[in-house]
């Protein structure tokens, strides 16, 4: 099949950038799109021309590091899928495809397709883990977790942190990134003695990030590849409230006991 | 050279604990002074920089992805295996090391299978108090399935999706280190050299992928958790990014490279569907639990799968191996089904598959029960392939995985470079001539959490601190010569892609090097790498500047040490006269056509010293000594 490309260009985060158009010929419906990528780039560089710069790396759909929108969809058009799972098949000869970068002010784009995702990172750093050291963790099964439980927190966990979800917000929100990680944790019980601290960092490291607000269009859970349910969302939202409220009347109780 | 693997003397199971108290401590108030530079922030990088980081150690992390949470360990699948015998099947450590030492076809270090087998338990347990999800029985404790290689069932998982799991616990562990300031970590940057001052490794040369500014990093010790080479295939199951460059130039400065040739070729990956293919996938071994591996018995029979009956399907691995059956070890499997297609009995459309069948499993326990254990596989084979496998077989072909070789580490993983240390996939140490499956993610966690925490604490004790400067004439040399070496890459503007070589190369080394070697074949790819590197240096077209984000670039860098250490990997292949494991050399098997091992000549650890540029390599050898094990022949019969 032959297929026209629109793709974006843009030399370094401090160029304008804009879309080039290219010719993709004798695209076998078997790839996937980044390696009909791949098969343009080889071209271009034999032309002289410089390679579209994009992010990718295990291919199969679970580092997350691959982020293209594809005719405006994150991911593009195929549900529950990473772009590096999306094959030609899904297309018709003589489509016309247009290829992005993710858009958000916490993202600026590095070059061409390549964007700049290290805040979901300082919100993980903010206080998505466990505090617990290597060594003296108690034996395995000490602490059961019931088999609902356990399967909840995978649903959440299996968020693989490609960031789909911010380019897909009007707003550019975070809401389904964060909560995702909130409520895996917020699911065991290794993960509830800091459940509030936890919570509270993790959406003030959001919002310093410049990540807007959620306001329930749910076009991240249409585009999440691992299909993260916005239920999530409700389940952080709650977290919070209950944290802040709790850090209000400890911070009361303290004050009238003299130990503020 | 005199190797000393530095194993303590004593009974196996006292061993480790015998070694710790023996090794110097470094008083907590001293630790800050000393910096650790971990390269790589997969499950060995990611745990060892959490671990030091934990214990006052000031430590850089470094990694080529633009998050540690990426690195490939992610992709892992199927499980982690632990000696907990929660499952009263008969498990124990005895035997979590005695199914990994035959596993690897018992060339091994037993020392060192022995203290991974008692640290398993741990790992659990660590993992669990992270958070991580890893699948309940209703009761609420931890469940497990079956893996190759093993009659027990001790492999813990979450899902298919266990390696990611496991990475996001270390990564949670690391950021939290990152969040306090006690690591610093540095994201799209890639080592380009080792840097050694008075023979101690001292530093690294390290490319800014963004703005390809080269840059100096000095430190007390330097671990290298950088992974394994199976992209020296160009088709592998490995990330794009993964590559040899870190150990390979460690390699060049003088740390040894053992057991390069030991591969392994995983039996049941999607098989290649066209030219234009950049890599492969694999569906977990775990699916060996509940699918049945067959091919028609008639070469050549083209009929779709549902209409060839029952008497005409080969269960070949059932029929050869009664006992293990569908869960033979991943060497073994492999070669069988190389066998069935080589005799013309492969099906769809290149002939280069076999059948992984789930009729009979989902007759048995419903769809739903396969779902819940495999649904996410399933899923993901539905998206590559187009086929629904409830409907139809699952077609599968061995491809590249897993690399048992790495740099030489002692008992403690410190190369022979003193302060230079190496863990997981990186080093040769513990998986012999063929790794079991849900060992990777045991010893990647083993090496980070347990074990470089109290090495690492002796070498300090015993040197001090005091980290050179990186004004040090040693780091301006080396800076110079990464420079010299990219601007040379450039400046061919040649008429050839990179990809272009890569896939050259790894065709020849599949041909060659790959699940099946003999002499005459491993002589024909001696000359035909070094042909392909000269041409490379004369032909390759790296469009761009070193001065930006430049992917045809750090390729091209990734390749050019994929050309030489390809050549290293057939030497290793060719002076091994035998078989054992992944290594099957054709011209040394038993009747039964199984690896035919020669204990009497090739019971040690091939350890290759850089030779110089345009020279050979230098062949060391450490003796294997097993004090508990008896070797044996394989069999899975």
């Amino acid at each position: 099949m032959n297929l026209t490309l629109h793709v974006w260009r843009q030399k370094n985060a401090r160029d304008k950038g804009r879309m080039v158009r290219y010719e993709a010929k004798d695209v076998n419906p078997h790839m996937s799109i980044l390696e009909m990528l791949d098969v343009v780039n080889e071209q271009l560089t034999l032309q002289g021309i410089n390679p579209i710069a994009f992010d990718h790396d295990c291919r199969e759909g679970i580092c997350g590091m691959c982020s293209l929108m594809v005719n405006g969809i994150a991911h593009g058009p195929e549900p529950g899928t990473t772009v590096c799972q999306l094959h030609m098949r899904h297309f018709k000869d003589g489509d016309t495809i247009y290829i992005e970068p993710w858009r958000a002010r916490a993202f600026p784009v590095i070059k061409d397709l390549i964007v700049d995702r290290s805040a979901l990172d300082r919100i993980i750093q903010a206080g998505g883990f466990v505090s617990i050291n290597t060594g003296g963790a108690p034996d395995g099964n000490a602490i059961p977790v019931p088999k609902d439980a356990a399967e909840t927190a995978m649903d959440a966990a299996a968020c693989i942190g490609c960031g789909a979800c911010v380019a897909s917000c009007k707003n550019a929100s975070a809401m389904l990134f964060v909560a995702a990680k909130v409520s895996h944790l917020a699911n065991l019980p290794q993960g509830k003695a800091e459940a509030h601290e936890r919570v509270r960092q993790m959406v003030a490291q959001m919002d310093a990030e410049g990540f807007g607000g959620c306001t329930n269009y749910f076009e991240c859970e249409a585009v999440c590849p691992k299909e993260i349910s916005v239920r999530f969302i409700a389940q952080m939202n709650r977290e919070f409230m209950t944290a802040s409220v709790r850090k209000l009347t400890t911070a009361a109780a303290a004050k009238s006991s003299g130990f503020g | 050279m005199k190797l000393e693997s530095k194993v303590p003397s004593g009974p196996l199971a006292e061993k480790w604990d015998k070694h710790k108290f023996e090794l110097k401590l470094v008083n907590p108030a001293n630790k800050r002074k000393f910096h650790v530079i971990v390269v790589g922030s997969g499950l060995a990088g990611a745990s060892a920089a959490a671990s030091l980081a934990e214990l006052g150690y000031t430590v850089s992390c470094f990694c080529y992805q633009d998050s540690p949470r990426r690195a490939h360990s992610i992709a892992a699948q199927g499980g982690i295996n632990a000696a907990k015998n929660y499952q009263n099947d008969g498990d124990s450590v005895y035997r979590l090391f005695y199914d990994t030492i035959k596993g690897g076809d018992f060339r091994s270090r037993e020392a060192n299978v022995y203290r991974l087998a008692q640290l398993s338990t741990a790992i659990i347990d660590q993992c669990v108090a992270q958070g991580v999800p890893f699948a309940r029985e209703y009761g609420g404790t931890l469940a497990n399935r079956s893996f190759g290689g093993a009659l027990v069932s001790r492999t813990f998982y979450a899902r298919g999706q266990t390696g990611q799991q496991l990475l996001l616990g270390a990564y949670s562990a690391l950021s939290r280190q990152i969040g306090k300031g006690q690591v610093q970590m540095f994201t799209r940057s890639e080592m380009l050299d080792l840097v050694l001052v008075n023979g101690h490794a001292k530093g690294i040369i390290v490319r800014d992928m963004v703005s390809g500014q080269i840059t100096s990093h000095s430190a007390d010790a330097v671990v290298l958790a950088t992974g394994g080479y199976s992209n020296v295939y160009f088709l592998s199951t490995n990330a794009k990014g993964c590559n040899v460059t870190a150990i390979y130039r460690a390699y060049k400065k003088g740390a040894l490279m053992a057991n390069p040739c030991y591969i392994q070729i995983h039996p049941t990956c999607i098989p290649v569907s066209g030219d234009y293919q950049s890599k492969l996938t694999l569906m977990s071994e775990s699916l060996r639990n509940d699918g049945r591996i067959w091919v028609p018995k008639t070469a050549g029979d083209k009929r779709p799968p549902n209409q060839i009956p029952e008497s005409e399907r080969d269960y070949y691995l059932e029929r050869k191996y009664p006992t293990y059956g569908n869960l033979a070890p991943r060497d073994i499997s492999s070669r069988a089904a190389k066998e069935v297609c080589d005799a013309g009995c492969g099906v769809g459309e290149t002939r280069q598959g076999v059948y992984l069948d789930f009729s009979d499993a989902i007759k048995r326990l419903g769809a739903h029960v396969i779902a819940e254990r495999y649904g996410n596989l399933f899923h993901m084979y539905e998206k590559i392939t187009g086929e629904n496998p409830y409907e139809v077989p699952m077609r599968i072909y061995p491809a590249p995985h897993y690399t048992m070789g790495g740099l030489w580490v002692d008992y403690n993983l410190e190369s022979n470079i003193p302060g230079l240390f190496v863990l997981g996939e990186a080093n040769f140490s513990d998986h012999g001539a063929n790794r079991l499956g849900a060992s990777a993610l045991m010893q990647g966690l083993a090496d980070g959490y347990f074990v470089i925490p109290y090495t690492i604490g002796d070498y300090f004790a015993r040197t001090g601190p005091g980290r050179p400067s990186t004004d040090h004439a040693e780091f301006k040399a080396a800076e110079k010569e990464v420079q010299e070496k990219t601007r040379k890459l450039l400046s061919i503007n040649g008429r050839r892609t990179v990809d272009s070589f890569h896939r050259e190369l790894g065709k020849i080394m599949w041909e060659y090097c790959g699940m099946g070697r003999n002499e005459s074949g491993l002589r024909k790819a001696l000359s035909a790498i070094p042909a392909l590197r000269a041409e490379f240096h004369q032909d390759v077209k790296v469009p761009g500047e070193n001065e930006e984000l430049n992917q045809s670039l750090e390729r091209a860098g990734r390749l050019a040490d994929f050309l030489e250490f390809a050549e290293l990997m057939c030497h290793d292949a060719l002076q091994r006269n035998e078989s054992c494991g992944g290594h099957f050399r054709e011209e040394y098997q038993t009747k039964e056509g199984e690896a035919q091992r020669n204990d009497a000549e090739f019971c040690y650890v091939s350890c290759w010293e850089y030779g110089g540029a345009g020279q050979a390599p230098i062949l060391h050898k450490e003796p294997l000594e097993f004090e508990t094990v008896h070797l044996a022949q394989r069999s899975y019969k």
